[in-house]
């Protein structure tokens, strides 16, 4: 072969690069093992993970059952070995998935169109923002500082290039909910969209329609995000807002060290021509049979290249799939039981507990640790093999003593008693 | 086929002027080029538009295509019927599927168009 290519030897091949950044000696690889080595080297990894640990951590990912149903379905080679599809005719099976997860989306959101899925909940905010500032013709936006503080920080990556000015508007340090004050001080007339997220960070239910009528009467759109898609099982869908984007990992997706997730964007009708993605819409066959085909595709990337609705984003298939088969074997009462549970484990515990906020919550909320430092709590918590909240501080420097706990139907009694014990129990040490 | 008073450009766009307004579509061999017209964007009145620059987009079954502005000028009527009756455009490219009006800030630019007869050589015959 080398021959064939002109050169005497394999060095000729590396000929042109300098002396001083070639490696010479081996790369220390260790030798390879048989598939049983590698077995037992993997379970010994996993043996690692704190997988029998009782966790009361959420903060974007939340820790739920994932019914058994879901990978028997995602695992099937048709779903599970097929790109997303650009022969779309040809797919009639994975079409029919995505216009259901499309239409459960629009139930769920009580919006009128929603798109075939996003990469995640983080990526899909700044999506609908650049839509709204496509929709409205300005350029700003403006977003609570209740969003999830890494979601702002993707927004910020995104507009950094964009030149779409990014502005925040803060919270009620009392209650914990949006500063409606302060977001009628900071929204002018150049605003595209007010950006909030309900429950917010901090569990909080937001009032979306009060949000939603200052927006309007400035001209801008309200765009809500959501990170805790069990919450939609009970709380009234976000009707008044114009744009609906968030993240589905709550439905069956595995936290997997953080990704891939599945985000989704919904909207009313009349926006559908700038909203980002791909669309599966219903037809007919030439023998008039229902059939499904791609829609609106003439806005794409691989149409339309540089003049898409977005070249960052993808339909992402099969984990989408993961939680249509999950809101499938949950129905519309399976999901509102399971956030009423949700709702009752969050109460029990929060109500032991020295809460920071005086706002309703779903089943996040925010404690007080008087004085105490979260990370010790949650040291004390480990050794009982519980992992505790997340302490604030990082992303709120004026909530230093405070950390955000989760509960969820995963949650037992007894762990709940423990928690409540090791926070009650430091703070009375503490005096 | 191509009106006489009118003024074309090689990206397929008309301009049909009076004094200083100026109406502006898109041609008969543009529509037939796109198929089906299903959707018609366009700016606002007021908006300021730049010769050479986007106006707007015509979306057909097959693509989603820029229209550039042949002048420059200030949009001062927008046609709104397009909305809810796209199919103008295939029907009537040069009457009634009109896109915008606009008051022309350099009326001088029209001259450097191409006439009804330069615009038919060169999309050949149809």
């Amino acid at each position: 072969m080398l021959s064939a290519i002109g050169v005497n030897s394999l060095e000729d091949l590396f000929a042109h690069l300098p002396e001083e950044v070639r490696l010479r000696r081996s790369l220390e690889i260790e030798p390879g093992k048989s598939e049983y080595e590698i077995i037992e080297y993997f379970r010994a990894r996993g043996a690692e993970n704190a997988s029998d640990y009782a966790s009361f951590l959420g903060a974007g990912v939340y820790h739920h059952y994932r019914p058994v149903l879901v990978d028997t379905v995602v695992s099937r080679g048709e779903f599970l070995t097929s790109y997303t599809p650009y022969q779309a005719e040809i797919s009639q099976g994975t079409l029919t998935t995505i216009f259901e997860f499309q239409t459960m989306i629009c139930q769920l959101t009580g919006m009128e169109v929603a798109n075939a899925s996003m990469y995640d909940g983080s990526s899909a905010v700044p999506e609908a923002a650049m839509m709204a500032v496509r929709l409205t013709g300005r350029d700003r936006v403006l977003v609570s500082r209740t969003v999830h503080p890494e979601y702002r920080e993707v927004l910020r990556t995104y507009a950094l290039h964009q030149g779409m000015p990014v502005a925040e508007f803060g919270y009620d340090r009392e209650s914990g909910a949006l500063d409606f004050d302060d977001l009628e001080r900071s929204l002018d007339g150049d605003t595209a969209a007010v950006i909030i997220q309900s429950p917010n960070f901090f569990g909080i239910v937001e009032e979306t329609r009060r949000a939603a009528e200052i927006a309007h009467s400035k001209g801008a759109l309200l765009i809500f995000i959501f990170t805790e898609a069990v919450s939609l099982g009970l709380l009234k869908p976000p009707r008044d807002a114009d744009i609906v984007a968030g993240e589905l990992q709550s439905f069956a997706i595995p936290p997997s060290y953080g990704g891939p997730f599945a985000g989704i964007i919904a909207t009313k009708e009349k926006n559908i021509r700038q909203m980002p993605g791909r669309i599966v819409g219903e037809t007919k066959d030439t023998h008039g049979n229902r059939a499904f085909c791609l829609t609106l595709a003439t806005r794409e990337q691989h149409i339309r290249r540089e003049k898409a609705t977005s070249n960052i984003c993808t339909n992402q298939a099969l984990i989408a799939l993961m939680a249509t088969v999950f809101m499938t074997v949950y129905g519309k009462e399976g999901l509102r039981e399971l956030a009423e549970q949700n709702l009752a484990k969050a109460y029990y515990l929060a109500r032991q507990l020295p809460m920071r906020f005086s706002a309703p919550f779903f089943n996040e909320f925010v404690v007080s640790t008087n004085g105490r430092s979260p990370d010790e709590i949650n040291q004390a918590l480990l050794e009982k093999k519980i992992i505790g909240g997340l302490p604030l501080k990082r992303f709120y420097p004026e909530l230093e003593d405070a950390m955000l706990l989760c509960a969820t139907e995963m949650n037992r009694r007894e762990d709940m008693d423990t928690v409540a014990n090791v926070l009650v129990a430091q703070e009375a040490y503490a005096k | 086929m191509y009106p006489a008073n009118f003024r074309y450009t090689k990206e397929h766009e008309w301009v049909r002027a009076e004094n200083d307004i100026a109406a502006i579509g898109i041609t008969f061999h543009a529509q037939k080029e796109l198929g089906d017209i299903v959707y018609v964007d366009l700016p606002k009145p007021g908006a300021s538009l730049e010769k050479g620059k986007a106006l707007g987009s015509v979306e057909s079954v097959k693509a989603v295509s820029d229209v550039y502005a042949p002048v420059s000028g200030e949009v001062v009527e927008v046609n709104d019927a397009l909305t809810t009756t796209p199919e103008k455009l295939n029907e009537d490219p040069h009457g009634e599927g009109w896109l915008v009006k606009i008051k022309l800030s350099a009326p001088d630019e029209i001259k450097q168009l191409l006439s009804a007869e330069d615009y038919q050589s060169y999309v050949g015959a149809e």
